[in-house]
């Protein structure tokens, strides 16, 4: 509860703090705020508190917070020579990213379906105005509009569950939801389209295909810095809200829901990287990449185990710090080429070996590559399918992953062995930052999971 | 056990170091790798020539995942663990006469690359294998890609994208094993132990051999390797084909005869048939090569076919055959490699016909060549000659029909091997090989190193014999006392 009190209200004060144009405070305020917040993450650990049966401060929702908060943080970093040149309204940006920071928190730790939809609604609406702050560029607008009417349309799904399951158990708490589903041999039959329709809802906020299609599009047109939250930190918690649900509440019924899902996730996974493939344009490899990602991340909940919430976790962390640096040097990139095509990384490599190391190495992450912390993240997430021998999704699972080594590595291939513009990027210090506290989670998390496997 | 965890993390220390070191990389790196093969050596000195495993280490890693880092050494591990000591500061040494640019990286890669193979060649832990495998795999990916020649961005992708397929596959047949174990982790001990029945045994079987067939490469898993061994730099070549080729083999008598003897049982007859294949194969293409490093390439093939139809032969002969001819076959291809490396950094090309003539201008190069290919088509009192002896006696004791096809490799190796030397090295010199300077400095010291050793092992192999012949025995025990219980 005073993680959410303490985002909430640094949003405000950093809301005000624009109204007086004191924007160099801007940041050092919104910094605070999340340490804070931070804090009292650590401080509630093992505590397990329920708010008002509303909400549910569990070491899932904590940990999940945490990485949330940390990669906000991260992302504020980067606002570093981001701003001065596109938009005077700085403070609505830190603003808006700190409300839909507030309502993520909700989305991992609800209690309460009311609490999901609000959470998930505060987010979002907060994104909408996001993607589209850039006023004047018509990209942004169409990315705003294009993921607003597509949000509008999947919370009309989450809603339309969230009514028949309440219909059927006459609850929005999970615990009684779930206590429904095992006392009744008899499951009411509007649970099972509430079941579909929640799932639906949120395979559209993950961007999981078919319902993907709003990804690239948005992610594109937004600008960088809000692609990278989107595509991180809100992916990131998003997930938790789905696995909470449905590991949770809704695991009586597995063996009902198992089956959509698994065409949900072979048909993200083969969408996801196959038209990766393709892209000329790193921010939009990304995007898909990101696609890719989510199939992979829905394993956990193919085979539910005691881990299922860890391995997520695990996963989510790998996938957000590696992405973190990759959209990190392509902001930078971009700002010195004005170019997000694979061609402007080429020859990065010989001016500026750190970045090009640090880019290689969040390449590796998430391309899987032992020693990083995206193996371990991969790794668990096939154990957890094998471990009821479901060869054939690995194996297919496998062959999405070579496909994955050849988009991962192309970049790679341009910045170390083609020759480009020799230029050096200016490379400002809160980015160095931001890539080496990066670089070191994803190393550390590859070569010492240990610290991260127990948590939840 | 402080030994060996020494042995292992020192190539990567040196690795950081010569990262840091800028213009003198060249010489750290060259220390580091001469330190480490003291430290193999006297691993070696220390070993008990037994079955047993020493120089133990096991350590918790990721405990929650059953993942302990637990390593050591028997004579099998031992061998190959001495043939990459020796050989990365041979490699390095031979890079003497190159100007790399970026050599810190260049040569930290090598020694990283190290690490890898070390804890391949060590590891008890099928987690730690895994590490150890991709390990050495992404460094010799960008060694091959930075440094290499022609339309490397397309070849080494190719590479990586089918080492790394094969791999994966591995990977799952381990998870497969650890989930099998009742004790759930990745001791080696604990995988020989487990009872899977024939079918079971037969799939992990493909999982595991498709890895380690691509690495070597058996026929027809083959396709990226001339390719590679081409585009490559000179030294990325020789770690390619002189140590890491070893990788697959040596992972064939750790995981795959102990863990599935049925498997191998119902399957190794189409591993003998399909290397038999690639041995013909392999040479009739060397027959027609034009360029003399693809020929070298292709007879690495057919050589490598030849091991791995010894060991799947599975008998005494065969297996401390494959055991002698792992460490000559490493040491005559990086030999002729360096060879075929200091004529093209001399006259920039390696087409045969556009050679000849040089041993007149360089008596000396031409000596080191003719032992070194000698010792590669194996003629008695060279190294080559123990360990291919003793792999056809292990594949005549399975079938003598199959040994009669695969003696064909050391037919066919004399004669393209010795028209290559003639065509390269004899004969009236030409506009090109006329000014052609003799070997110095670096070039002579390893040149008359590996001369030495083919020589040495040739004469007198019995140390090498003698060092592998218990585990060996071991192991083959081991297998067929598992065989009799499955059956």
């Amino acid at each position: 509860m005073n993680i959410i009190i303490t985002i909430s209200i640094t949003a405000f004060v950093v809301l005000y703090a624009g109204l007086f144009k004191a924007k160099k405070a801007l940041l050092p305020l919104t910094v605070v705020g999340l340490l804070t917040a931070l804090g009292f993450t650590f401080s509630a650990w093992n505590g397990n508190a329920v708010h008002f049966g509303m909400m549910q401060t569990d070491n899932f929702a904590l940990a999940f917070s945490g990485i949330c908060i940390v990669g906000t943080l991260l992302i504020f970093l980067l606002t570093q020579n981001y701003f001065h040149a596109k938009s005077d309204n700085i403070a609505e940006y830190y603003t808006l990213i700190l409300f839909a920071l507030a309502g993520m928190i909700m989305m991992v730790s609800y209690k309460n379906m009311a609490m999901l939809f609000v959470g998930l609604e505060i987010m979002a609406v907060s994104l909408y105005i996001l993607a589209g702050i850039r006023k004047t560029d018509f990209a942004s607008n169409e990315a705003s509009l294009k993921y607003f009417l597509m949000g509008a349309f999947s919370t009309g799904f989450l809603l339309f569950g969230i009514t028949l399951i309440y219909g059927a158990t006459g609850s929005f708490d999970l615990d009684k939801i779930q206590a429904y589903l095992v006392n009744n041999q008899a499951v009411s039959p509007i649970f099972y389209p509430g079941v579909i329709l929640m799932m639906i809802g949120l395979s559209f906020k993950v961007g999981a295909a078919p319902f993907h299609f709003w990804t690239p599009d948005v992610y594109e047109g937004a600008p960088s810095l809000i692609t990278t939250f989107m595509s991180t930190v809100v992916k990131t918690a998003g997930f938790a809200a789905f696995l909470r649900l449905f590991a949770d509440a809704f695991a009586p019924l597995h063996e009902f829901w198992v089956a959509p899902l698994m065409v949900i996730v072979c048909l993200t996974l083969f969408i996801g990287n196959v038209t990766a493939l393709f892209q000329k344009n790193f921010k939009r490899m990304l995007a898909y990449s990101s696609i890719s990602h989510a199939g992979y991340l829905l394993f956990s909940l193919i085979v539910l185990t005691k881990n299922s919430g860890n391995n997520v976790l695990v996963y989510a962390a790998a996938y957000t710090f590696a992405s973190i640096i990759a959209f990190a040097v392509l902001i930078l990139v971009k700002q010195k080429t004005g170019s997000d095509s694979f061609e402007s990384f080429n020859g990065l490599a010989k001016r500026n070996p750190l970045v090009a190391l640090c880019l290689t190495i969040a390449m590796l992450s998430l391309a899987g590559i032992p020693l990083t912390a995206g193996f371990i993240g991969k790794y668990l997430m096939f154990l957890n399918v094998m471990t009821e021998y479901k060869t054939l999704l690995v194996a297919f699972a496998i062959l999405n992953a070579l496909v994955g080594f050849y988009y991962y590595f192309r970049v790679i291939v341009a910045m170390w062995f083609k020759d480009g513009a020799e230029t050096e990027l200016s490379t400002p210090s809160q980015y160095k930052v931001v890539l080496l506290v990066s670089v070191a989670i994803t190393l550390v998390l590859g070569i010492y999971p240990a610290i991260i496997l127990n948590l939840i | 056990m402080e030994q060996l965890l020494l042995l292992i993390f020192l190539p990567l220390a040196g690795a950081i170091i010569t990262a840091l070191a800028g213009k003198s990389a060249k010489i750290v790196s060259t220390v580091f790798s001469v330190a480490s093969l003291v430290l193999a050596l006297v691993i070696a000195c220390n070993f008990i020539p037994d079955a047993s495993t020493q120089f133990e280490v096991n350590l918790p890693w990721i405990a929650d995942l059953g993942i302990n880092f637990h390593a050591g050494i028997d004579g099998i591990s031992l061998l190959v663990v001495l043939l990459t000591n020796l050989l990365v500061p041979i490699i390095i040494l031979s890079s003497y006469n190159h100007q790399y640019k970026s050599p810190a990286a260049f040569y930290a890669l090598i020694l990283f690359m190290q690490t890898g193979l070390l804890l391949v060649f060590t590891a008890l832990d099928a987690f730690l294998f895994y590490i150890g495998w991709e390990a050495a795999l992404i460094p010799i990916y960008f060694i091959c890609a930075i440094w290499g020649g022609k339309d490397r961005i397309r070849i080494n992708m190719k590479f990586f994208v089918y080492t790394i397929a094969g791999s994966l596959f591995m990977l799952m047949g381990i998870i497969y094993l650890y989930l099998q174990n009742p004790a759930h982790n990745f001791n080696i001990q604990a995988f020989y132990a487990l009872n899977l029945d024939s079918a079971q045994q037969g799939w992990v079987f493909w999982a595991f051999f498709i890895a380690f067939a691509i690495k070597m490469p058996v026929f027809p898993f083959h396709t990226w390797q001339p390719d590679t061994y081409t585009a490559a730099p000179a030294q990325g070549t020789m770690l390619l084909s002189g140590i890491m080729l070893k990788m697959g083999i040596y992972g064939v008598i750790r995981w795959l005869l102990p863990i599935v003897p049925a498997g191998v049982h119902d399957w190794g007859q189409l591993a003998i048939v399909l290397s038999i294949i690639g041995i013909v194969y392999a040479s009739l293409i060397a027959f027609t090569q034009k360029d003399a490093k693809r020929l070298v390439a292709y007879s690495s093939i057919a050589h490598v076919g030849l091991i791995s139809a010894g060991i799947f032969a599975f008998n005494q002969q065969g297996m401390q055959g494959a055991m002698v001819q792992m460490l000559s076959h490493g040491i005559n291809v990086v030999g002729l490699f360096f060879v075929l490396d200091i004529i093209f950094s001399r006259v920039k090309t390696n087409k045969i016909e556009e050679l000849g003539g040089i041993a007149k201008v360089a008596p000396q190069l031409s000596i080191a060549f003719l032992i070194i290919v000698l010792g590669t088509v194996a003629l008695p009192g060279t190294n080559g000659f123990i360990g291919e002896f003793l792999l056809l006696m292990g594949v005549y004791n399975y079938g003598i029909w199959a040994a009669a096809i695969a003696g064909l490799t050391i037919i066919f190796g004399a004669v393209y091997m010795l028209r290559m030397y003639q065509n390269v090295m004899l004969g009236q010199t030409n506009s090109l090989t006329i000014t052609f300077t003799d070997i110095k400095g670096t070039e002579k010291l390893v040149l008359y190193t590996i001369c030495a050793l083919i020589i040495v092992l040739g004469v007198y192999p019995k140390p090498v014999l003698h060092l592998t012949e218990a585990s060996v025995q071991h192991l083959l025990e081991q297998v067929n006392q598992k065989l009799n219980t499955v059956n």
